[in-house]
């Protein structure tokens, strides 16, 4: 999606100041480790079984993405102190065109097989992304270079059983090696994102053996980032260590790490032991009544993530077409008291569409529509004439039954009417009737930020065809608001008329905005230099062995 | 005796194919496109989803994928998971531990069961009796789950005797406690069975008969008596670890045991049939196989019984 | 102990030999009623009544079944109101039980899911007994090839690990948008049912081909009794005492089995409160708050306590050779 031009000056110190409240405080990570201890201790870190297999192009959940992250490098990264995006491995990037970029690569870095990185290594898989028939999941992370619409072809027919025609071309355009370290990248449009984006999974690059020989690859992945791939057991662990010949500026302190695929609930008991080294995000029981902070006192700590939870209303959906009856759910909820009993006052209420320590976010868009207001949601209610029960879905694990089952007690007390917390076993079921148009309940939504910008909590998701926006929300004068604000002059100013289009936002209220998600890390007693990324993953770069 | 294993085997055959089919058509019937959610929180985009289609056959009807799937199978090739996993290798991983799991639930009830069952059904009424009665009835009474739960809870976080969850590894003393959890249903039946059939053969003619012929009391228990009344207990601890096997789900749940009831239990929930299947196969022919040995060695403990 | 009096009042003419023998052991019963010989079924309740196990299994059920039927009775409260200014307060005054992590009292849920709890289970079995008991004197008494079939299926349906296919097939009605209290109930019995019919039918079966040998049925054949008669009129009588034991046992193996289900999440669900949802939910919060696990986790123990129980005196009443 296009970003505005003065972002590409932004984001450095957004990212800054997102990652510093990130880090957390000090108390934790003082001193520095042992490096014969660095060397020689296998280090374990929580994970998730990566649900496909380890291609960058592919890999959207957390699971693979964190041993994606280690095993890759990509153009660019974020220094893991200051958060500015720094050059990785290119050796420079530069906007030679208004929507053409040349990169040249640094010569001297090495796939962990001991074959160069190169120009191509990049093209080609970029290419191979792209290609809609090769199914990778990540491939509308090229949308906007020139040439996609050749090598990407949609279904004609949704789910039904036609299948999608052949592309025409196999390679796009708009990318071209110049020479074995150099490729230019052309736009559609001007894109400015572009340059922090390479940062991220989809614009990896692939070793040769990728292409010669693509069951090697999957049986033994091989990267170019600091760790190098050992072996895993399936749904069980996979061990990494550190990359000797890594020439890359965050050259890993540690040498052995394994992550486990574990349960959140045998991870808590497991770090509480010491027997787990590393776990990002604590589970329910450990939340309750605060225990963590008994259980784990000096290695545990919350980091500010750039995340928020909402819930949405089909607005495609005629039963929800009343701004009456969405603002009067919204002013129905007391979500501070949510937020005490469910989470011991750990989260903050949201007062708007974006989320503390943004860069130029002020809160207060939402204005009275996010307040509670019992009196006036119940008159609100009323006259929106709904009739019959509210129901709620969302899927049961991973601790939403309880705090949709309290928003929906909250509704019942205030409106009167009936709510009904309606879980799925599986989150793929609401995915489902969410991509299908066909969802007729209120659903659990939110947004994790690609980048440090309100802007990406804002385009993506109710813009009028974003690539988010799954409840059909269109509003011609937000979406000239928006407009407006990507292509301000400056900062201040786009940040006020960013400011402008969430109140307006919120006038209709497409989602009802709750509060936003910070996550409780934990370690052992024997890490230091513990350090959380803005992808909630332990900065592996920088974490010792005391 | 021959024909009889024959004729047995024979007859194992469509009953495994019913219930491996059952199973398959449950599973493939669960409403709903298994790769919907497999892309976070943005919809697969449609290259994805045709090619995982195409990959896992599933737009043929689901006769012609069940044969397909056996067809891999007979070949040893248990298929892929839809995350590329392969699925005999991640079996071949947990079933030894869900095995485990059993053995140590069978040896368990086995031990507990008969001794409190012999005792009891030596003695007669009293105050051992009663208490054997009683804590059964419990036993019985009690979900495995509620049993499990507290257990862990107890013994886990409040005292903190063993750990809560047990290690990837499950060596077999970890599963002791989980295996006791697990057995604690079987081992109250185990106990009465014993009893009864101890109190019954008690009164017998030929028991009255050595016991008047002077026959010391010990041999008349281990030679005599025990022989024949631990007949029905032995059917009932061989279907147990057939039957345990399939049902740890539970316990594997509670107490973090990376078995097969786990991996079908998800299986289930992402609608991936080949797991499910894979593993319901397994269970099936062990659990048919075992009800075979039992009644041949049936035949074999008491002379009585013949099979032609 | 001989009464005079009634050897003396009946004339030796009208009695059998078999009343004669019961009035000798139970003289005060027959004083009342003269005539009719017992039959097992009430021998098998006077033997009953005066148990002590069943007694107190026959009281506490009753008492569950008030409970069921009339939960207002015993509590004002709303099982479903929250209100989160009281969560996961421990008990008091006020509630009994103390509240939920929604604020919800313990107490009055407890109460409400009685119901549920017992309509599963006596559904489950009626279910499971009808239908196993009709496939299962139908196999015994047919025989042959129909005998053999039915079987077969059975064992199919035996074979498959019961845990796995109830979840299986719940997974199967709820995608498919089974909703609201009582289609829900109807889903959780029918997997129930579905899985445990094949060991109503074995009970059956083998009753049936016990009876069959019997010599009065071969009169009755010969006779030229119609086949239905000779179910309903001999057979099934016979083979209604193996099938009650089991069927209250397994009413509270069914209790059991339905709130490992809905711990497991794919049992009930709200509207539909359930014990094994509650215990459910209280595992996270077992060190704060462990009355939310207790109460139920009580309430599901003595219930299912009481079930089994009173078969296990039905069982031993019926069993002659227990005497």
């Amino acid at each position: 999606m296009r970003g505005p031009r003065w972002t590409a000056a932004v984001i450095p110190l957004s990212i800054a100041l997102a990652v510093a409240g990130c880090g957390g405080g000090d108390g934790n990570k003082s001193g520095g480790g042992d490096p014969q201890k660095n060397d020689n201790t296998e280090i374990t870190v929580f994970g998730t079984e990566p649900e496909r297999p380890l291609v960058p192009g592919d890999t959207n959940e957390s699971g693979g993405s964190k041993i994606i992250d280690a095993l890759f490098t990509g153009l660019m990264d974020f220094d893991p102190v200051s958060g500015e995006p720094r050059l990785a491995n290119a050796e420079s990037f530069e906007l030679t065109k208004p929507n053409e970029y040349t990169i040249k690569l640094h010569k001297d870095w090495k796939f962990h097989d001991g074959t160069p990185v190169l120009a191509k290594n990049y093209v080609d898989a970029w290419n191979y992304t792209a290609y809609s028939p090769n199914g990778q999941q990540q491939s509308s992370f090229f949308a906007q270079v020139a040439g996609y619409d050749q090598v990407s072809t949609a279904d004609p027919d949704g789910d039904g059983p036609k299948k999608p025609p052949t592309p025409p071309e196999k390679t796009m355009s708009g990318l071209k090696v110049i020479d074995d370290y150099t490729f230019t990248v052309t736009f559609t449009k001007p894109h400015a994102i572009f340059k922090t984006k390479t940062g991220y999974t989809a614009y990896m690059p692939m070793p040769d053996v990728f292409f010669t020989d693509k069951e090697k690859f999957l049986d033994h992945p091989v990267g170019n980032g600091g760790f190098e791939y050992v072996d895993r057991v399936p749904d069980q662990e996979l061990r990494i260590q550190r990359y000797k010949d890594y020439q890359g500026s965050d050259k890993p302190k540690i040498n052995h790490v394994k992550f486990r695929f574990m349960d959140s609930d045998a991870a808590y008991v497991d770090i509480k032991g010491n027997q787990l080294d590393f776990l990002d995000t604590l589970p329910p029981q450990a939340i309750a009544g605060n225990v963590w902070q008994q259980d784990l006192p000096g290695r545990a700590d919350i980091a500010d993530v750039l995340a928020n939870q909402t819930v949405s209303f089909p607005l495609y959906d005629k039963k929800y077409q009343s701004k009456d009856f969405r603002h009067a759910v919204s002013m129905a909820i007391n979500r501070q008291e949510v937020i005490d009993a469910i989470y011991e006052g750990t989260r903050k209420p949201a007062t708007g569409y974006g989320v503390p320590k943004l860069p130029g976010w002020e809160e207060g868009a939402c204005g009275k529509w996010c307040e509670y207001n019992p009196e006036e949601a119940k008159k609100l209610f009323d006259q929106s004439g709904w009739k019959g029960g509210i129901e709620i879905t969302s899927n049961a694990d991973g601790g939403h039954k309880e705090w949709v089952e309290a928003v929906c007690g909250q509704i019942e007390n205030t409106l009167g009417v009936d709510c009904t917390f309606v879980p799925v076993q599986e989150f793929g079921e609401i995915r489902e009737a969410i991509n299908a148009h066909t969802m007729d309940q209120i659903y659990r939504s939110g947004w994790l930020a690609d980048y440090a910008l309100v802007e990406n909590f804002l385009n993506p998701i109710y813009r009028t065809g974003g690539s988010s926006n799954d409840n059909g929300y269109t509003n011609p004068e937000v979406d000239a608001k928006l407009e407006a604000a990507d292509s301000a002059p400056t900062e201040e100013e786009a940040f006020a008329l960013y400011h402008e289009a969430e109140e307006m936002i919120a006038e209709d209220m497409p989602a009802v905005p709750l509060w936003n998600n910070p996550s409780i890390y934990a370690w052992s007693d024997r890490l230091t230099n513990v350090r959380m990324t803005p992808k909630r993953e332990l900065d592996l770069s920088s974490v010792e062995v005391k | 005796m021959g024909r009889y294993v024959l004729r047995r085997l024979l007859q194992l055959i469509p009953v495994f194919i019913g219930c491996t089919f059952l199973i398959y058509v449950l599973v493939w019937s669960i409403p709903g496109n298994p790769f919907a959610g497999m892309c976070g929180e943005r919809p697969c985009p449609d290259s994805f989803i045709a090619m995982m289609t195409d990959k896992y056959n599933l737009d043929d009807n689901v006769v012609v994928q069940y044969f397909k799937y056996m067809g891999n199978l007979l070949t040893g090739d248990f298929g892929e998971t839809f995350s590329g996993l392969d699925v005999g290798e991640l079996i071949s991983l947990r079933y030894p531990v869900s095995v485990r799991l059993a053995l140590v639930a069978v040896a368990i009830e086995a031990v507990i069961g008969l001794v409190a069952g012999i005792l009891t059904g030596l003695r007669g009424r009293g105050f051992l009796d009663n208490l054997v009665l009683v804590s059964t009835l419990f036993l019985i009474a009690i979900p495995t789950f509620v049993t499990g739960f507290v257990i862990q809870i107890l013994l886990g976080f409040q005292w903190e005797i063993m750990t809560p969850t047990v290690s990837s590894e499950a060596n077999w003393s970890e599963l002791i406690i989980p295996g006791f959890v697990l057995g604690s249903l079987s081992m109250a039946y185990v106990s009465r069975l014993t009893r009864t059939s101890i109190a019954e053969n008690k009164r017998s003619d030929y028991i009255r008969t050595a016991l008047a012929k002077g026959q010391p009391q010990r041999r008349i228990v281990w030679v005599h008596l025990l022989r024949n009344s631990v007949i029905p207990v032995l059917t009932f601890l061989g279907t147990d670890i057939g039957t345990l096997m399939g049902g740890a789900i539970v316990t594997e749940g509670i107490f973090g045991i990376n078995g097969v009831g786990r991996l079908v239990y998800d299986g289930i929930l992402s609608k991936e049939g080949v797991i499910v299947t894979g593993v319901v196969v397994l269970l099936v022919l062990v659990f048919l196989v075992i009800n075979l040995i039992i009644d041949l060695l049936y035949a074999v403990l008491d002379p009585r019984i013949r099979y032609d | 102990m001989t009464d005079p009096t009634a050897a003396a009042a009946g004339s030796t003419a009208t009695r059998d030999s078999e009343s004669y023998v019961i009035a000798a052991e139970h003289v005060e019963d027959v004083v009342a009623k003269p005539g009719k010989p017992r039959s097992l079924a009430s021998d098998a309740w006077h033997d009953l009544r005066r148990r002590p196990l069943f007694a107190v299994a026959g009281s506490v059920i009753l008492l569950l079944v008030i409970v069921a039927l009339f939960p207002g009775l015993f509590t004002d409260a709303d099982p479903d109101l929250k209100n989160l200014a009281h969560t996961r307060e421990p008990p008091s005054g006020d509630a009994w039980f103390g509240y939920d992590l929604q604020g919800r009292d313990v107490y009055a849920r407890v109460v409400y899911g009685t119901r549920w709890s017992l309509l599963v289970g006596l559904g489950a079995a009626v279910v499971t007994v009808l239908l196993g008991s009709v496939l299962g004197i139908f196999a015994g008494f047919a025989g042959g090839w129909v005998d053999g079939l039915l079987s077969r299926i059975g064992e199919i349906f035996f074979g498959l690990p019961f845990v796995l296919g109830a979840i299986v097939i719940l997974t199967l009605f709820r995608n498919a948008g089974v909703s609201g209290a009582l289609p829900i109930v109807g889903a959780v019995v029918a997997s129930l049912a579905v899985l445990s019919w094949p060991v109503a039918m074995r009970i059956m079966r083998s009753a049936a081909i016990a009876a069959k040998q019997q010599d009065y049925v071969k009169a009755a054949r010969a006779l030229g009794a119609r086949p239905a008669r000779i179910v309903f009129r001999h057979l099934l009588p016979n083979c209604l005492a193996p099938v009650l034991v089991y069927a209250t046992i397994a009413l509270g193996a069914f209790i059991g089995a339905e709130a490992t289900l809905s711990f497991l999440g794919i049992g009930l669900r709200d509207p539909a409160v359930s014990w094994g949802v509650m215990i459910a939910d209280s595992r996270n919060f077992v060190r704060v708050a462990p009355h939310m696990l207790l109460f139920p986790a009580g309430f599901l123990t003595v219930t299912v306590l009481a079930f089994v129980m009173l078969g296990d005196a039905v069982r031993e009443a019926l069993d002659p050779k227990m005497r």
